[in-house]
């Protein structure tokens, strides 16, 4: 079992959304957050006061997987969140010690299968 | 327009007149910022601020070329097709009293101003999210005088509908049908959004929609109630009926939704408001009350058939201005028609009260003004589109046109965000700009 975090533009999060689906990865949560990863800084203006804006707003993925799914979630992320410039953000994965599915107290493999496959 | 072409004789300035129209004119004024509002809510967060400057933009483009060549071109003269140049550069526009009104001549050409100005706004409804910015200024520019001022001569400057008996009390024709048509022809050049029936894209802020729409209304009673150009019965009304026609869609629309999807939304209630605006702003001033309320219930059964159909199609007419506005402003036009009483209006009976030939004269109209506004705009925008890409890349989509045309977001946090100016190029590395 891996925990799967996928770091990626959100403008292009629906695209990881759909190519996950395809991938029939079910189980994942999403949180938006901000971070720095070497990208070119955006300039804003705001009456006359100019800003660099050095963190960027991305969207994190946190996938715990079954071994059989680490390379179909790891693939999903970067087909779906790859433009190709600077800043299409990182993928980690992580070994993971114990899942428990808290409705049933299901353990491990069983408790990240999603329910009804 | 009661402006009408027999009351040709001098008058004098009348002060409470005057007085109504400086505020009407204002009132109206405040629609278009009402308007971006109301489009900010409807589209994605990223876009909020493209979509209200959009509106924004309308306001400085139309008003300078209303002031340079359309005010002229709609208002000098009884040419059929199209005014004459008299009035150019405000050429001959000053105190006296503009012909058939009792109010001076710059009064009236502010108040035609704003609905040269609104209904520019409007069309952008069609191309917001991926229009980018310089050419929709452009657009803005070339569509207010060629297709709103050409369509507001017809209707109210002495052209070839007025001349043969069409009645649009407020603007029925250029600024509904020359908007809605408008925009189905805008959303078919420029092309759908690239996630358009991919993924649902949503309103991000339900709550702008709603305000935009009370604001709008709002901003009608000056529309409508200044559109008889005095405090007489045919502004009142038309004033009344501005209250009495929306109140009706929105009840009707209630009951639309709550029969399709077992729900009555918001965002369905701020569209009923400007459908039942749009419906009763060609009859404010030629039906009776009574007749208002049907039309305010009838108005909403086309519209809302065709935002349904819409949303079906691969036409992405993102804001449904065809709907809300060319198609409640066509059942309008043709409401006067069967329902327009001499004995309220003044001017001429329809189809109920024994005169079927009026029904002839709206319904010319309803078929004249979409082609033209339709056909025009298409023109435009296929030649506008030849000398400059009229969108941006798949990229600046998906980033979203706010900093991509405007270098700011809507919902900015300052988070990480470091200061370079004001201290003149001096980088204060670690300070942190305060949200404006």
């Amino acid at each position: 079992m891996k925990l799967v975090i996928g770091i990626v533009r959100p403008d292009k999060a629906n695209d990881v959304l759909e190519a996950l689906y395809r991938a029939e990865v079910r189980g994942f949560s999403l949180s938006r957050v901000q971070g720095h990863g070497g990208e070119l800084e955006r300039v804003e203006t705001y009456r006359g006061t100019t800003v660099k804006m050095g963190l960027s707003e991305k969207v994190r993925f946190e996938i715990a997987v079954s071994d059989a799914f680490v390379q179909p979630a790891i693939d999903a992320l970067c087909e779906g969140g790859q433009t190709g410039e600077v800043g299409d953000g990182k993928i980690f994965v992580i070994p993971l010690e114990r899942v428990i599915r808290i409705r049933t107290g299901e353990t491990d493999h069983t408790a990240v299968t999603p329910v009804g496959s | 327009m009661t402006v009408s072409i027999l009351a040709a004789a001098t008058t004098e300035v009348n002060t409470g007149d005057t007085a109504w129209m400086l505020a009407a004119t204002a009132l109206v004024l405040l629609m278009t910022p009402a308007l971006g509002l109301f489009y900010a809510g409807l589209v994605r967060s990223k876009n909020t601020l493209n979509t209200f400057m959009m509106c924004i933009g309308a306001i400085a483009i139309a008003t300078v070329m209303w002031a340079l060549v359309g005010y002229s071109l709609a208002f000098d003269g009884e040419g059929s097709i199209v005014g004459g140049l008299g009035h150019a550069f405000l050429h001959d526009v000053g105190f006296e009293p503009r012909a058939g009104t009792t109010i001076p001549h710059l009064v009236f050409f502010a108040f035609q101003a704003t609905f040269c100005i609104i209904t520019t706004a409007l069309v952008s409804g069609a191309v917001v999210e991926r229009m980018r910015f310089g050419p929709f200024l452009v657009f803005a520019a070339l569509w207010s005088v060629l297709v709103y001022a050409v369509m507001a001569h017809w209707a109210f400057g002495g052209g070839w509908l007025q001349a043969q008996g069409t009645l649009d009390f407020a603007g029925g024709v250029p600024v509904e049908m020359g908007s809605g048509f408008s925009a189905l022809a805008a959303a078919l050049v420029v092309g759908a959004r690239k996630d358009y029936g991919r993924q649902a894209l949503l309103p991000h802020n339900a709550v702008y929609v709603l305000v935009g729409a009370g604001l709008l209304w709002f901003g009608w009673f000056g529309f409508n109630g200044g559109s008889g150009f005095s405090t007489g019965n045919a502004s009142v009304l038309a004033f009344t009926n501005t209250l009495l026609t929306p109140a009706c869609t929105l009840a009707v629309w209630f009951a639309l939704d709550a029969i399709r999807g077992r729900q009555v939304t918001a965002i369905g209630a701020a569209t009923a408001i400007i459908v039942g605006c749009v419906g009763i702003t060609p009859a404010g001033g030629f039906i009776s009350p009574g007749w208002a309320m049907l039309l305010g219930a009838l108005v909403a059964l086309p519209s809302y058939a065709v935002i349904v159909w819409r949303t079906r199609t691969r036409v992405d007419e993102t804001l449904d201005v065809l709907a809300a506005h060319g198609i409640a402003g066509f059942t309008g036009i043709l409401f006067i028609g069967f329902f327009a009483q001499l004995s309220w209006n003044g001017a001429a009976d329809g189809l109920l009260y024994g005169d079927a030939g009026q029904l002839g004269s709206q319904a010319l109209a309803a078929l004249a003004a979409p082609a033209y506004a339709f056909g025009m705009t298409y023109v435009l925008l296929r030649v506008l589109g030849a000398a400059m890409p009229l969108r941006g890349t798949e990229r600046d989509e998906a980033v979203g046109m706010d900093l991509v045309h405007h270098g700011e977001e809507a919902y900015a946090t300052g988070e990480g965000a470091i200061l370079i100016t004001p201290e003149s190029g001096v980088e204060e590395e670690l300070a942190v700009a305060q949200p404006v």
